[in-house]
This record gives C-alpha cells, sequence and structure tokens, in this order.
C-alpha cells in the first residue's frame, strides 16, 4: 500500500513512530496531484512550496517533541470558499478569481494549530451552488469511480480529492447536501456537523442560516479526528454555540444494541433509484442484526422541504451576495457609464449563470408585495420541518436513510434543467432546514460500480451517535474498502 | 404566480443585474417553472404558525466594547480594483 492510500489516523501512527516523515508524506501526495489531477481536477490552487516549507517546520517539531496533535503532519485540503491568509480563494467564480484573502477562516487557523499541511484549495460549484460541479467557473471536477461522471457539489472537489487520494482528509461546506451528497456519489465518508458547532468566520457565505463546515475523510476515525481539530465556540462568528464539546474519538465504539433507528418511509418511496434503495435497505438489515431496533415511520413534511429549501436559501444568498459590487475587492468590469452601471455591469460579468439565477429567486421572494407569499411562508414550513424532526427524535436515537435518490449521473446530464437539478436535493436539504449533524458513510456499489452513500441524522450536537453507528456499521462491513481505480 | 419578461426586468434591477435579452427571456421561462413548483408550499395551512428564522436560540450575542488591532490599511486595499490615496475608488457619484 502507498502512503497517500492511507488514512489519517494510520499515517498518524507512522509519523509519531518516525517510520515516515512529514515531508516525505507531503511530497508523496503532492506527487499524487502531480499524477492524477489532470485527469480528476479537483485542484484550483495546489500550494507546493509553501506545503513542503509546512511539512519541514512541523517534522522538526514532531522531532522536538513540541506537538501533540493527532493530525500533526498530515497533509490535507480545503475548498475554495474557506478564506487562507495569502493564498487565493476564489469560491470557483470570476467575481473572486485573483482574491488573495488577508486572514484566516478560523477553520483554517484551527487545523494549521494542529500542525497540518495545507496543500492547496479545491473545486466547487460557484459560490457553492450546484450539486455537480458543473457551475465551476474555471472546470469539471471528474468522478474518480467514472471520469464521464459527475463528484456531485458543490464540494464536489474536497469528495473527489479524498476518493483520488489528493488529500488525506478535506474540509467541505454543506448548505443543503454540499458535503453529504459528493461523499456519496465519490464513496468517502462526510459530516454536516450541527449548525453552530463549527465557525463559519471566514467561510464565504452563500445562505448564513444553513451553511456549515465539515470534514470529508476515508473512514469514521478520521472523520471524528477531524470534527475534534475544528468543533468550538468562536467569538469571530454569533451563530457559533459556546457549549462544552465532546471528544468525537470516545464515540468510536462498535457496539448499536438497543439503538433506536427510525427509518422515514418519505425517504425509500417515489423516487429513489431501486439499486440506491437495496443498498440502503442492506445497510438497515445490517445494523439491525447487529442489535439495533429499525422501524419506518412517515415524516410528511418532506416533500416541502424542497421549495422551502430553495427560497430560504435563495433569499440569504441575494442578501450575501450584494456585496460584490467591483469595490472593495473582486472583479471590476472595464466598461461602465456611472456608479449604478458599475455595479450591473460587474455583476452581469462576474457571476455566473446558476448564481444569477439564484439571486434572481431570492430577489423576487423577498421582494414587495411576494415576501409573505413566499419567504414568510418558507420560514413558516422550516418551523414545521423542525417539529417533525423533534418528534422523530422522541422516540428514535437517529435516523437513518439515503443520501440522494441516485448514483452518481453523467456530466451534462442535467444541466439543462435547474428544476430537476434541485430535485436531487430531497433527502438532505431538511437537514440544513432543521440545523441537524448527517453523516454519510459509504454502503455499496451500483451494478455500474458507483458508491452509495448511507445518511445518518442526529439531534443537536448528537454528532457522537451518529459517528458510534457510522463506525459499527464500518467495523462490520467491508465498503470503506471499495477504492476508486484511478 | 405567472412570471412576465417585465418581472423579470424589474427584479434584475433591484438584484443590480443586467440582462441580456436571451437571458431574460431564458430566465422568466425557468422561473416560472421554480415558482410554480415553489407554490406547492401553498398546500400547506401555516397560519398561526411562528416563522423560524434560526433554528438555534441564540439571540443578543454581545462583547465588550473594546478597542483592537485591526488590518493595515494597505492589506485591505490590496484586493481593491482600483486605489489612489489610500481609498477605493469609484465613478464620480456627486455633481
Amino acid at each position: 500500500m502507498e502512503l497517500h492510500e492511507l488514512t489519517a489516523h494510520e499515517l498518524g501512527e507512522l509519523l509519531k513512530n518516525k517510520k515516515v516523515s512529514a515531508v516525505e508524506l507531503t511530497k508523496t501526495v503532492l506527487d499524487r496531484i502531480e499524477k492524477v489531477d489532470s485527469k480528476v481536477g479537483s485542484y484550483i490552487t495546489v500550494c507546493e512550496d509553501e506545503a513542503l516549507k509546512r511539512a519541514k517546520d512541523v517534522q522538526e517539531k514532531i522531532d522536538k517533541g513540541e506537538t501533540k496533535s493527532p493530525l500533526a503532519g498530515i497533509p490535507m485540503a480545503l475548498k475554495d470558499n474557506m478564506c487562507t491568509e495569502g493564498i487565493k480563494t476564489t469560491c470557483a467564480s470570476k467575481m473572486l478569481n485573483n482574491f488573495v484573502p488577508p486572514y484566516n477562516a478560523t477553520v483554517a487557523k484551527k487545523l494549521y494549530d494542529q500542525d497540518t499541511i495545507l496543500l492547496g484549495k479545491l473545486n466547487m460549484d460557484e459560490f457553492a451552488m450546484g450539486g455537480s460541479n458543473e457551475n465551476s467557473y474555471f472546470k469539471q471536477t471528474k468522478n474518480p469511480w467514472d471520469l464521464e461522471r459527475v463528484p456531485g457539489g458543490s464540494s464536489g472537489g474536497s469528495a473527489a480529492a479524498v476518493a483520488s487520494n489528493e488529500a488525506i482528509f478535506t474540509l467541505g461546506s454543506d448548505t443543503g447536501g454540499s458535503i453529504r451528497q459528493p461523499a456519496s456519489f465519490c464513496g468517502v465518508v462526510g459530516i454536516k456537523p450541527t449548525y453552530g458547532a463549527v465557525s463559519r468566520f471566514g467561510l464565504v457565505a452563500f445562505a448564513s442560516s444553513l451553511d456549515q463546515i465539515g470534514p470529508l475523510t476515508k473512514d469514521v476515525t478520521d472523520c471524528a479526528l477531524v470534527l475534534n481539530a475544528i468543533t468550538g465556540h468562536d467569538p469571530m462568528d454569533s451563530t457559533s454555540i459556546n457549549i462544552e464539546y465532546p471528544d468525537y474519538t470516545k464515540a468510536l465504539v462498535n457496539d448499536v444494541k438497543g439503538m433506536k433507528i427510525g427509518i422515514p418511509k418519505e425517504y425509500i418511496g417515489e423516487g429513489i433509484n431501486p439499486e440506491v434503495k437495496k443498498s440502503i435497505l442492506d445497510a438497515i438489515e445490517v445494523l439491525r442484526k447487529l442489535g439495533a431496533e429499525c422501524e419506518e415511520f412517515s415524516l410528511p413534511i418532506t416533500e416541502y422541504a424542497i421549495p422551502a429549501y430553495y427560497l430560504i436559501a435563495c433569499a440569504e444568498a441575494s442578501s450575501n451576495l450584494a456585496r460584490y459590487d467591483g469595490v472593495k475587492y473582486g472583479y471590476r468590469a472595464e466598461k461602465y457609464t456611472d456608479l449604478l452601471d458599475l455595479y450591473k455591469q460587474t455583476r452581469s460579468e462576474g457571476f455566473g449563470d446558476e448564481v444569477k439565477r439564484r439571486i434572481m429567486l431570492g430577489t423576487y421572494a423577498l421582494s414587495s408585495g411576494y415576501y409573505d407569499a413566499y419567504y414568510k411562508k418558507a420560514l413558516q414550513v422550516r418551523t414545521l420541518i423542525s417539529k417533525g424532526f423533534n418528534e422523530a427524535f422522541s422516540k428514535y436515537d437517529l435516523i437513518v436513510g439515503p443520501t440522494a435518490p441516485t448514483t452518481a449521473f453523467k456530466i451534462g446530464e442535467k444541466a439543462n434543467d435547474p428544476l430537476e437539478m434541485y430535485l436531487g436535493d430531497i433527502y438532505t436539504v431538511s437537514v440544513n432546514i432543521a440545523g441537524l449533524p448527517g453523516l454519510v458513510v459509504p454502503c455499496g456499489l451500483d451494478s455500474s460500480n458507483l458508491p452509495v452513500g448511507l445518511q445518518l441524522i442526529g439531534k443537536h450536537f448528537d454528532e457522537s451517535t451518529l459517528l458510534r453507528v457510522g463506525y459499527t456499521f464500518e467495523q462490520n462491513t467491508e465498503f470503506h474498502k471499495n477504492k476508486a481505480k484511478i | 404566480m405567472k412570471i412576465t419578461k417585465e418581472t423579470i426586468q424589474h427584479v434584475a434591477n433591484l438584484a443590480r443585474l443586467n440582462l441580456t435579452e436571451q437571458e431574460k427571456e431564458k430566465l422568466t421561462y425557468e422561473m416560472e417553472n421554480i415558482i410554480s413548483y415553489v407554490d406547492k408550499l401553498n398546500e400547506l395551512d401555516t397560519s398561526g404558525i411562528e416563522p423560524t428564522a434560526h433554528v438555534l436560540p441564540v439571540k443578543n450575542v454581545f462583547r465588550e466594547d473594546k478597542t483592537k488591532k485591526s488590518f493595515d490599511r494597505e492589506k485591505i486595499l490590496a484586493n481593491a480594483p482600483s486605489q489612489e490615496d489610500g481609498c477605493f475608488k469609484v465613478p464620480k457619484i456627486v455633481e
């Protein structure tokens, strides 16, 4: 086995016992990027020199016994919507093509503090809007399992990089499924933490009441390690929750006996691909055999989640993206007549089609005469969705179901129908609307050899239960050992 | 809700976007589709239901009003598309 194929916890042991150096490991992963990224296209920016320099510094700390971090010396990469001081952060948009942040996002700082090594910045759908990476201004990231297919999105680069061993772990962001759906499509582990558990400071905002950062990793143990590194209260984010965060590695217990699991009927009914459904039901059977009590229940509000989600997300986006005016940073149009035209030309040339579509939809939903009918209505439905989950969690410890109705689709297959693309988010958006944590673990392959991901949904701040069930599933199955052949 | 080209023009102006004729036509069609889909929410009776803007009960997050070190002017101006004399430069806005 090559170094770049190992998990962070395996490499952590090797680094600690001086079997490998951080420099050697970083070089190996940089070579891997050099070798496969022309095919996969996970990265927008690779910072080779900075990574090697940092690896040298970290190795010195390891040698002197100055670091206790289990992630010390591990090469990782960040989605290109997380600010990195001195390193271009584009959001995969022409608008931010030349933007070099003057500060680090809290997650970047926390990972640096843990002595990890930043390899570069990952491709995504522009401003995190999309589920296929087809909306990147720069390029199309491919699915490492089948290069004719999408990696999912919007954190497609983050998932593809882990699946093709171009990073040991990555961070993505999830507003309506943007960590979980690409994790499912690329056969890796991904978690969207509870809203407020991870600071959003320095994350380029899309929909502030829904956005949350989380890790994409090769297994559940790595997921717990990275969560330990990035969760916590941050005074720089007023929505960050100030509570005591647990040690997530304590949740890595191989036991689900007596655990009560609910399966929403609506998640395995109409609209799901039969092969995906079979993988999910087989996975539930595995958990049942291991002693979990699994039963179906009804979550009828599910069918209203997508319309509510798109109204809320687009309304918040139209407001958040108003800051791109061509004045303080980012793109500015070359030709304009006056200040108003400067704004308009800059925004028209700087944003791609999907971003414009969502700004238009959000502006419409917030505009005079339509606010009550659309935006307020969606926020009322949000209350009903939260209520539906609260009732379910009075009976169950967690909810289990599919992540997406299909496996990875072909590039271009859905590109001309925005609404059809939106409908693919049916099983993920409710989790963001209610602010819940959602973990995805690989649970099978379809007949085209494409991965299927099982989604585990938990109570607020109960990531530990999800990790425990995900870990147990992983320890008792072989699905996480399936790897993309690239 | 019927979306007309005039609605699209009005909303584009609010959103500070210049749209080409082709974009306007495409958006009229697409928004019409999306809006008639989200109209599905009207099937739900939400009278008396409080809207939720934020899922967790966080409000009035205060900090002490103390001065802290800020960014250097140069660092902030480094990303400006146009600058002069330590300021962001924009077209003339008052006659």
